[in-house]
């Protein structure tokens, strides 16, 4: 029992790992597709080893801290914005019996622990001294706030309907019907407040390399930059993952192991990421910061009170 | 909303369009036949080189990678004694083939001249020379020179008539 467990944990932070070490490769790949290239493909079959010659390159570049920065801060953010962003992967129900702390308050814990995923933003932006990792901080941390309080609300349908906190048991409650069905507004406005909490594009303004060189990460180098990458990549399969055990029936399906149902959706949407970044281009900030709270929040307190109305009259 | 789905499809479409890349090593693109690359001396139709060393090349070289030291022959030939031309410092302009009298030196199309040392850059008289005349076949200076030089008199060359005795009587 404890083995298991303890090969349940091994292979989840594995799988983590190595699908958002994966998704480096994976990314450039599409990306290139959809723009008439080829992306990485000579380093090993198909470029797959790309992966570990980026990963190499990491390691031995200078690890530089600026002289200017708060160095135990600046050394500090790197590794909250990667736990956070390890740290929701927790509870995520791969399969039926495979999941690393069965929470009957998953859910929350998970909107709980994105929420802190933010501290790498801000710690980041601000020890590093610098304008424009400020500028990206201080975008990042109310960009975060703004899309978190309707990415909460989006999600409360969902626990309406399924009537538990419990993710494993919000994926059995969708047995008959996936709930992107009853629930499609909800879907919507949470993927789009994935991408943000992401701070993926068309919301990547705290990077904005166009405008803020790199945003809050403009000072890093070498495997602390790494760092917020693969919490960047964690961040994304995470938030894949979220979207199909919500709404897309998370490991059920016809024919195939339950695991593979999973990870066959989740990749699905992950490419998903990637094309809206390959489509989509950075709106103004204040018109994201608008869009939030004019349109998104309203929506979602709609959605709610609809799904609410549903409920309580027992049609659903 | 619409326009965002509409984006993503004509995205999507690119999955399957050709890829613009040309897979470098693999697949090589024409180059035309006036590309500026690899810099070469070239030689008469008879084999004998073309450059007669006048500096012509090395002073209208922007960066100055052109060396060379003239010489002449027991014929009254020049040539250059050595002709090196450092292809680090190179900017491949072409403005020595422009300012060329005799077409010797001459641009190919060729630019794989990667080197791991800076030193193997340096292209000396018998890397430069070839053994053909290159984009100027039937081209010799010294045939239409009308100048006498090594083993070819005055009224030699090509459609040159023989020289009028200036100071002879009959016309």
């Amino acid at each position: 029992m404890i083995l298991k467990h303890v090969l349940i944990v091994i292979g989840v932070l594995g799988g983590a790992m190595s699908a958002s070490a994966g998704l480096v490769w994976l990314e450039r790949r599409l990306l290139a597709v959809w723009q008439d290239r080829y992306g990485p493909n000579r380093v090993g079959p198909f470029g797959l080893l790309q992966v570990a010659a980026d990963g190499i390159k990491m390691f031995f570049k200078e690890d530089w801290v600026p002289p200017f920065a708060d160095k135990p801060v600046f050394i500090l953010a790197p590794v909250l914005a990667m736990v956070t962003a390890l740290l929701s992967f927790a509870v995520l129900p791969f399969a039926p019996g495979i999941v690393v702390a069965d929470l009957n308050i998953g859910l929350l814990y998970f909107l709980a622990v994105v929420a802190l995923g933010v501290f790498g933003i801000a710690l980041g932006g601000w020890s590093s001294n610098n304008k424009y990792a400020l500028i990206g901080a201080v975008r990042g941390v109310a960009q975060m706030l703004s899309y978190e309080v309707f990415m909460g609300l989006s999600l409360m349908g969902v626990v309406l309907i399924a009537g538990t906190f419990n993710l494993s048991e919000i994926v059995m409650a969708q047995k008959h019907m996936w709930n992107v069905v009853p629930q499609f507004p909800g879907f919507v406005l949470f993927t789009i407040a994935g991408f943000a909490e992401t701070h993926r594009t068309p919301f990547d303004l705290p990077e904005a390399e166009s405008e803020l060189v790199a945003g809050y990460h403009t000072e890093y180098s070498g495997m602390k930059f790494g760092l917020f990458f693969v919490g960047e990549y964690l961040g994304v399969t995470m938030t894949s993952a979220m979207i199909v055990i919500l709404f897309f029936g998370g490991w059920m399906g016809p024919f195939f192991p339950p695991i593979v149902w999973f990870l066959g959706k989740t990749f699905v949407f992950i490419c998903f990421f990637i094309l809206v970044r390959a489509a989509l281009p950075r709106p103004r900030y204040d018109q994201l910061m608008g869009y939030a709270w004019k349109v998104l929040l309203p929506l979602s307190l709609l959605n709610l009170l609809v799904t609410g109305a549903f409920v309580v009259g027992g049609y659903i | 909303m619409l326009s965002f789905l509409q984006g993503f499809w004509v995205i999507l479409k690119h999955t399957f369009r050709k890829r613009e890349t040309v897979l470098y090593p693999e697949e090589k693109i024409y180059l035309p036949p006036r590309f500026r690359g690899r810099i070469i001396l070239s030689r008469d139709p008879d084999g004998a080189e073309r450059c007669v060393a006048c500096h012509l090349c090395s002073s209208v070289c922007p960066v100055d990678c052109i060396a060379l030291q003239a010489a002449e022959d027991e014929t009254g030939r020049r040539y250059p004694e050595f002709f090196r031309i450092n292809f680090s410092r190179c900017i491949l302009c072409g403005f020595c083939e422009e300012a060329c009298p005799t077409a010797a030196i001459q641009l190919t199309p060729d630019f794989e001249m990667a080197e791991y040392l800076r030193e193997n850059l340096v292209y000396e008289k018998e890397d430069l020379l070839i053994s053909g005349p290159g984009k100027y076949p039937g081209y010799n200076f010294y045939k239409v020179a009308g100048l006498a030089v090594g083993g070819k008199d005055k009224g030699d060359g090509e459609n040159e008539e023989t020289p009028v005795d200036v100071h002879g009587l009959l016309p």
